[in-house]
C-alpha cells in the first residue's frame, strides 16, 4: 500500500516538475509575448496544479492528515491561471503591442477599430 | 523520497533562473509580468514541495496566499497597462 502511495506521489510530482520546465523553455524560447502567454498560462497551471496534487496525496496517504487548504489552493488556481493569461494578453493588445511577423490572420484587430469608432461617435 | 523531491526542488530552480532571464530581458512591460505570473506558480510548488521536506503542514497556507496575491498583482498590472491607472474615478455621480 505505501508502495502503490509513493508510484501515485512520484507520478504527480514528476508530471507537473515536466510541465513547469516546459512552461519555463517556452518562456524562453517563443518569439512573440502572445505566444509566451499561451505557454506560461496553460502549461505552468497544470504543472502546478498537479504538483499540489502530489502534494496532498503526501500528507493524506502518508501522515493521514486530510488538509482541504490544498484543494481549495488547486480550485483557485484552476479558475484564475487562464483569466489572468487572457486578461494581460488583451490589454498588451489594446496597449499596442505588436504581433510576431509570421501571423497569418489577425480577428481581433477589426474588432477593436469599431469599438474606437463608436466611442469616439458616442 | 527525500531525494525525489530534492531532484524536482533543483529542477524548478533551474526553471525559475530561465524564467528570470525572461523578466530581465523582455522587450515589453508585459512580457516580464508574465515572466513574473510564472515565477509566482513556481513559487507555489517550491512551498508545497519544501514543506514534504520539512514534513510539517504548517506552510501549507502559503499556497492560497501567494495564488491569490498573484492573480491580484497580475490584474493589476494588466489595468495598468491597459488604461494607464488601476482604480478608475466614477464620473456618473
Amino acid at each position: 500500500m505505501t508502495i502503490l502511495a509513493n508510484i501515485l506521489i512520484i507520478f504527480f510530482i514528476s508530471l507537473g516538475v515536466l510541465f513547469l520546465v516546459v512552461a519555463a523553455i517556452g518562456l524562453f524560447r517563443l518569439p512573440d509575448l502572445y505566444t509566451r502567454a499561451h505557454a506560461a498560462s496553460k502549461s505552468a497551471t497544470l504543472g502546478v496544479m498537479s504538483i499540489l496534487l502530489g502534494v496532498f496525496f503526501h500528507f493524506w496517504l502518508m501522515e493521514n492528515h486530510f488538509n482541504p487548504t490544498i484543494l481549495l489552493g488547486v480550485l483557485f488556481l484552476f479558475i484564475t491561471g487562464p483569466v489572468g493569461g487572457h486578461i494581460m494578453s488583451r490589454s498588451s493588445y489594446i496597449a499596442g503591442v505588436k504581433p510576431w511577423a509570421g501571423t497569418v490572420r489577425d480577428d481581433l484587430k477589426p474588432e477593436i477599430e469599431r469599438m474606437k469608432k463608436e466611442q469616439n461617435i458616442k | 523520497m527525500t531525494t525525489f523531491i530534492w531532484v524536482a526542488i533543483i529542477i524548478i530552480v533551474l526553471s525559475i533562473v530561465g524564467l528570470v532571464y525572461r523578466l530581465v530581458k523582455g522587450p515589453t512591460p508585459s512580457d516580464r509580468v508574465v515572466a513574473l505570473d510564472a515565477i509566482g506558480v513556481a513559487l507555489i510548488c517550491l512551498v508545497g514541495l519544501f514543506s514534504i521536506i520539512v514534513d510539517t503542514s504548517f506552510f501549507l497556507d502559503i499556497i492560497l496566499l501567494l495564488a491569490i496575491l498573484s492573480f491580484i498583482g497580475t490584474i493589476a498590472f494588466s489595468k495598468y497597462i491597459e488604461k494607464g491607472d488601476i482604480i478608475t474615478r466614477d464620473n456618473s455621480r
